[in-house]
């Protein structure tokens, strides 16, 4: 708990905080309405990459601002490395394993660049 | 600031909301890890929103550890689970478990397990064979 | 194995040395972790890095690169502003009536084959345009995307231009000199430059 001095800079910092939170919300929302009506699973995976990362970066600020707290700041920045690290290796080695398994309609990409034969395209 | 709160609150719910649809839908496994990954996410946002909303700081440590679990979740799901035979991604209905067991032939319980289809597929063939013989 | 042990221990100490790094990076999150900076933590934090580093060894990072400050900076704010319109674009679609875009599978062949300049490139791919990195071959430096809305994203070819900008970008901040020059971007000259002529040569 941080003792909170009203004033004028705690009302800016919570006026941001609580645009942060909506936009964060907002973005959560969209993420799951995607991860819904995607029709194929890579569609779904930037679903959960771009806007659910965004969103948990921008609820963490809101959090950060709130409680403006230096040692609550350090975890949620950690938590933000984390998320931003970990969040394209998750997305990256579901997709592949989604392709190499064969649960991707590959007939839905148009175009297909990643036919075997299309390898050695001398680019 | 409690107006907000509200909102946000909704969204995220409804996020978690849609989150299940999509691990109870499948229809892979891969589609499940997505979800659950989503679903990790908006736990973390539900606590973030929390805990703005009353200014603590004793349940971050957990945001640090749900940020992290749903990563291990993921991985862990797209390295072991992701071979998976046709069909089995399918959550069946007890009825249809029902079902299939009527059709096979076969007691209930012995729907599950088996780790090694083809071996148990030749032991139920030939308890089926030896019911037939008696 | 069949070192005399002294010299065992110099090559772990070398090893150890070459790596620290991952010891600065180990230290950090430890300290971040625990929320306050004080000596016990520093010195916790170490301790444990270095068991980390000595029980999980990995491969050494051929790091030849050169950090740049502004060229970094750029880096890091394109990516922040990419991650807020990649993420309402994705949103849009999501949200918006209608039947999804079709994707597409790209295929672009990277300036630079080596492994952690590759590495950075299809991680920051993966959040910011609208792309998501399926496959890489690495030794011939080639990224496989899945593009959400092909048509949004400019077609093919700008898809690959805007990954290539990227990879600009990443080189530009953290490579050495002699990358930049085998890449065909020495200094001075502009990210959109050396994409026009990447283009004309390809």
């Amino acid at each position: 708990m941080t003792d909170v001095d009203a004033g004028f800079w705690t009302t800016v910092a919570d006026t941001v905080a609580a645009v942060c939170l909506l936009a964060g919300a907002f973005l959560t929302f969209a993420a799951g309405v995607g991860t819904l009506r995607f029709p194929s699973l890579l569609a779904r995976m930037h679903a959960v990459t771009k806007p659910q990362v965004l969103g948990l970066i921008l609820g963490l600020t809101a959090l950060a601002l709130r409680v403006r707290n230096w040692s609550a700041v350090a975890m949620l920045v950690l938590v933000v490395i984390f998320q931003l690290a970990t969040a394209p290796v998750g997305a990256h080695l579901v997709s592949r394993a989604g392709f190499r398994t064969g649960k991707v309609d590959e007939t839905e990409l148009q175009p297909n660049e990643m036919d075997p034969s299309s390898t050695d395209d001398p680019h | 600031m409690a107006v907000v709160v509200v909102v946000a609150a909704v969204l995220v719910v409804s996020a978690a909301l849609l989150a299940l649809r999509r691990i109870e839908k499948g229809p892979s496994m891969l589609d499940r890890a997505l979800g659950l990954d989503l679903l990790t996410a908006s736990l973390v946002g539900a606590i973030a929103i929390e805990a703005a909303w009353s200014r603590r700081t004793e349940t971050i440590p957990i945001l640090v550890a749900l940020s992290l679990v749903g990563f291990v979740g993921s991985v862990v799901i797209s390295r072991f689970v992701a071979r998976e035979p046709d069909g089995d991604g399918e959550v069946r209905s007890p009825e249809e478990v029902a079902a299939q067991a009527r059709a096979a032939d076969v007691p209930r319980g012995e729907q599950f397990g088996g780790d090694h289809p083809g071996e148990s597929d030749e032991a139920d063939g030939d308890r089926r064979e030896r019911r037939n013989r008696s | 194995m069949s070192l005399h042990p002294r010299r065992r221990a110099a090559r772990r100490v070398r090893l150890l040395s070459a790596q620290w790094p991952a010891l600065v990076v180990l230290t950090v999150i430890w300290v971040l972790l625990w929320g306050d900076l004080s000596w016990a933590n520093v010195l916790a934090g170490l301790a444990l890095a270095v068991f980390l580093v000595v029980v999980f060894p990995l491969p050494p990072i051929v790091s030849d690169g050169r950090f740049r400050l502004v060229p970094f900076l750029n880096l890091a704010g394109r990516f922040l502003s990419d991650l807020v319109v990649a993420s309402f674009k994705v949103a849009w679609v999501a949200l918006r009536p209608g039947p999804a875009p079709h994707g597409a599978v790209v295929q672009v062949r990277l300036r630079n084959a080596q492994d952690v300049y590759l590495t950075l490139t299809a991680v920051l791919s993966t959040l910011v345009p609208g792309s998501l990195v399926i496959e890489t071959r690495r030794d011939a430096g080639i990224l496989f995307l899945h593009v959400l809305d092909i048509e949004a994203s400019g077609g093919l070819d700008g898809v690959r231009r805007d990954i290539l900008a990227l990879e600009a970008r990443v080189l530009r901040a953290l490579a050495s000199d002699e990358v930049l020059a085998r890449c065909g971007m020495p200094d001075g000259r502009s990210v959109v430059d050396t994409v026009r002529t990447t283009e004309g040569e390809g």
